[in-house]
């Protein structure tokens, strides 16, 4: 029995079981603070809906060896173009959201393509260089925002200004195209996003399938394993390339599904601090730096986003006092700065003439 | 080796390696006749924007020569000269003596805090960057918890002038009238209606000395040796963790005082803003300059806080002549900043990759033709 609860230790590992012991905390709190579990529940689990393809954006990555994608907001600039072009061209319900993400593809394969470039040019620092393409790349998209030809009245300001608005209602056209279908409603409180979490279920069985073909497993031994790859014929280049791109269009078609459910496309800065909670996503559920796994993305977002949801409503009820922002500043980057310090990885001693 | 010796390759070695301050340049030959400043103008700008960066920017040089590369961590620093500037302000001192009081309360905080920047960046050896950048954001948290939550609660506080209307918590804005231009001021001087900061320049003159002269210290010394190459350090009998974590507690310290520098000069403190974008700025202003991650210097920093700065003034005036439109030159302003650091990153890393696989490849060549002439 001691054996078993050690080993059971071992694989969860520490930080997970206290945000989980945390996080059960906060629900049987919740009833007697006067939150509403039910509810609370739901907004835990739709949350979870939508960050979870985001997260997931992280694996392929990671498995390729270019690190944690902080680069992640270039992937959702390429689902925004898709999300607008659709609103633009009026289309409406499962179709609207569908040709948003298929005309998102294609500027996600793009733009990952040029990243994948870039990153195989500066190996060791991909981390520190994403960061900044990301926060580059909406900066210049905050100008395209403005200048770009996109004609309809439901997307640019009615009046005394040019270019985009910063937030675009989906309402009329596909705001919860994916959540509905076949959607659970019990009661007035408890409702299941049944459409998306299916969706997000067949992405993760996408990226599981594609680890698993010839091309997944060159990917991940490239990661893992550089030099012994090249040894053994792989491509290492071109497969860092290759999972830079799968991340890019995971990002494109993740920001879509969040915003279908969340109901506004965010342009502008919007997009500008979104890697952070999916990375501190994959990180709580144990991924690293160098490794990831798809079960590291369903335990982690849903941890992650459960805290995120659950502390506000329980604690600020409690005290009295709305902490919200700050206890999620400290949580994420704290779990962010845990992984970075853990691993204590020498870098192989530089080649000198 | 020979490629890299002949004058052709020495040229366009120059451009590669100033490639960012010769882009700055070009714009700003481009960009200030279409802003229609004039030229007193950017020069009144550019001293008070000198007078107020400079120590920050330099804060940043001692952890690049211990291989530390771009200290983000400098808003740590920032922080704890906030939280000095706050109990200066609740206790009502006034002028240069407010102003020195507040480093010597938030010095030790500065310390502390430096001090286990560096034990966490010893645990995070070749991504020192991405990591100080994460704890910047971190600390932000902690220093919300203690200024927004503590302050007039579990922290006593008693001028009501900086404590938010509920009782507890600090205003989101501090007007330091208490000592807002007092070390700018404390030596008058003004040339054509210029106003020159004098006592400023003098505290930044200092730090320059201070850093010429560290440089040749042991300390400085063995920082160096540190950042060539750890293991060999190590091998040599330097302390290499003590001296990485030195290099980051006197960083972090530098720019606890160049925060309050950098405050007095503006006069009013945004209490949890202010500190946000100094990392960013400083770092990029420092790239601009021309320094690389392994390399940077005093005249880095001036160059650089010209170069960025011109930009800083002169882009929404520019965007708006260009296109038509202000917004998009503050859109272009944030897309520079943010680009240059990625540009400037990035050239470097691949100069690095290059340099790495240039190395290999000139053994490679020696062996093949070892390998040729005992046949």
């Amino acid at each position: 029995m001691m054996e078993k609860i050690k080993d059971f230790l071992e694989a969860a590992g520490w930080p997970r079981l206290i945000i989980g012991l945390f996080l059960l905390a906060l629900f049987i709190t919740a009833p007697f603070v006067e939150v509403n579990i039910f509810t609370s529940l739901s907004d835990v689990i739709v949350r979870f809906g939508m960050w979870g393809i985001l997260v997931l954006a992280m694996v392929p990555m990671v498995q390729g060896g270019c690190g944690l994608n902080f680069g992640l907001p270039l992937g959702i600039i390429a689902g925004l173009l898709g999300a607008v072009t659709s609103v633009e061209l009026q289309l409406t319900g499962l179709v609207g959201f569908f040709s948003a993400v298929l005309i998102a593809i294609p500027f996600g394969i793009g733009l990952g393509l040029l990243y994948g470039i870039l990153l195989n040019k500066v190996k060791g620092d991909e981390m520190t260089i994403a960061l900044y393409v990301g926060f580059s790349s909406v900066a210049f998209m905050s100008m395209m925002w403005l200048k770009l030809p996109y004609k309809s009245p439901d997307m640019i300001w009615a009046y005394g200004g040019t270019g985009l608005r910063t937030t675009i209602s989906v309402e009329k056209f596909w705001y919860r195209a994916l959540n509905d279908i076949w959607t659970i409603q019990i009661g007035d409180h408890f409702y299941f996003p049944t459409g998306m979490i299916i969706f997000f279920a067949f992405m993760c069985l996408l990226v599981w399938v594609f680890f698993h073909t010839k091309t997944g497993t060159a990917v991940t031994a490239a990661g893992s394993n550089p030099e012994y790859a090249r040894a053994s014929g792989v491509n290492v280049d071109k497969m860092r390339i290759i999972s830079v791109i799968l991340t890019t269009v995971l990002a494109a078609v993740g920001i879509i599904v969040y915003e279908q459910s969340f109901g506004f496309i965010q342009l502008y800065l919007g997009p500008f601090w979104m890697a952070f909670p999916a990375v501190a996503g994959i990180l709580l559920g144990g991924a690293s730096v160098h490794k990831a796994t798809i079960m590291n993305v369903i335990v982690g977002t849903f941890l992650f986003q459960g805290i995120l949801t659950m502390t506000p409503s329980v604690i600020n009820n409690i005290i009295q006092t709305d902490m919200s922002e700050t206890i999620r500043i400290i949580v994420s980057n704290g779990l962010i700065l845990y992984a970075l310090t853990r691993t204590i990885t020498i870098k192989s001693a530089k080649v000198k003439a | 080796m020979s490629i890299l010796k002949s004058k052709d390759n020495k040229i366009a070695r120059f451009f590669i390696n100033n490639a960012v301050p010769i882009l700055f340049i070009l714009f700003a030959v481009f960009a200030i006749p279409m802003a229609d400043l004039s030229i007193e103008y950017l020069v009144a700008e550019m001293i008070t924007r000198l007078a107020r960066y400079s120590f920050l920017v330099l804060a940043l040089l001692i952890p690049v020569i211990a291989g530390m590369g771009m200290n983000f961590g400098i808003v740590l620093g920032a922080m704890a000269g906030q939280v000095g500037l706050i109990f200066v302000m609740d206790w009502g001192v006034m002028g240069v003596p407010a102003f020195f009081l507040a480093i010597i309360i938030s010095m030790p905080l500065a310390v502390f805090l430096g001090w286990m920047a560096g034990i966490a960046l010893n645990h995070a050896k070749g991504r020192e960057m991405v990591t100080s950048y994460i704890l910047g954001f971190f600390i932000n948290g902690v220093y919300q918890l203690l200024v927004l939550y503590s302050m007039g609660s579990i922290i006593p506080i008693n001028n009501s002038k900086i404590v938010l209307p509920r009782g507890y918590g600090i205003r989101n804005a501090i007007d330091l009238v208490n000592l807002r231009k007092s070390v700018d001021r404390l030596i008058p001087l003004e040339i054509n209606g210029i106003e020159i900061p004098v006592m400023t320049f003098i505290l930044v003159a200092i730090l320059c000395v201070f850093i010429v002269w560290f440089r040749k210290t042991k300390l400085g010394q063995d920082m160096r040796a540190v950042g060539q190459n750890m293991e060999v350090a190590r091998n040599a009998g330097i302390p290499v963790e003590r001296t990485r974590i030195l290099a980051i507690v006197i960083s972090t310290v530098l720019a606890c005082i160049g925060q309050i520098i950098f405050l007095q000069n503006i006069g009013t403190m945004n209490t949890y803003n202010s500190h946000e974008q100094i990392g960013m700025f400083s770092i990029a202003a420092l790239l601009v300059g021309g320094a690389s991650v392994a390399k940077a210097s005093i005249k880095n920093a001036f160059v650089g806080i010209i170069l960025f700065h011109i930009m800083f003034v002169v882009a929404p005036r520019a965007g708006k002549t260009l296109m038509g439109e202000a917004q998009i030159g503050e859109y272009f302003r944030v897309f520079v900043s943010y680009a240059i650091i990625a540009i400037a990153l990035a050239l470097h890393a691949w100069r690095k990759n290059k340099e790495a696989e240039f190395a290999r490849r000139s053994l490679r060549v020696d062996t093949e033709e070892a390998a040729g002439t005992s046949e």
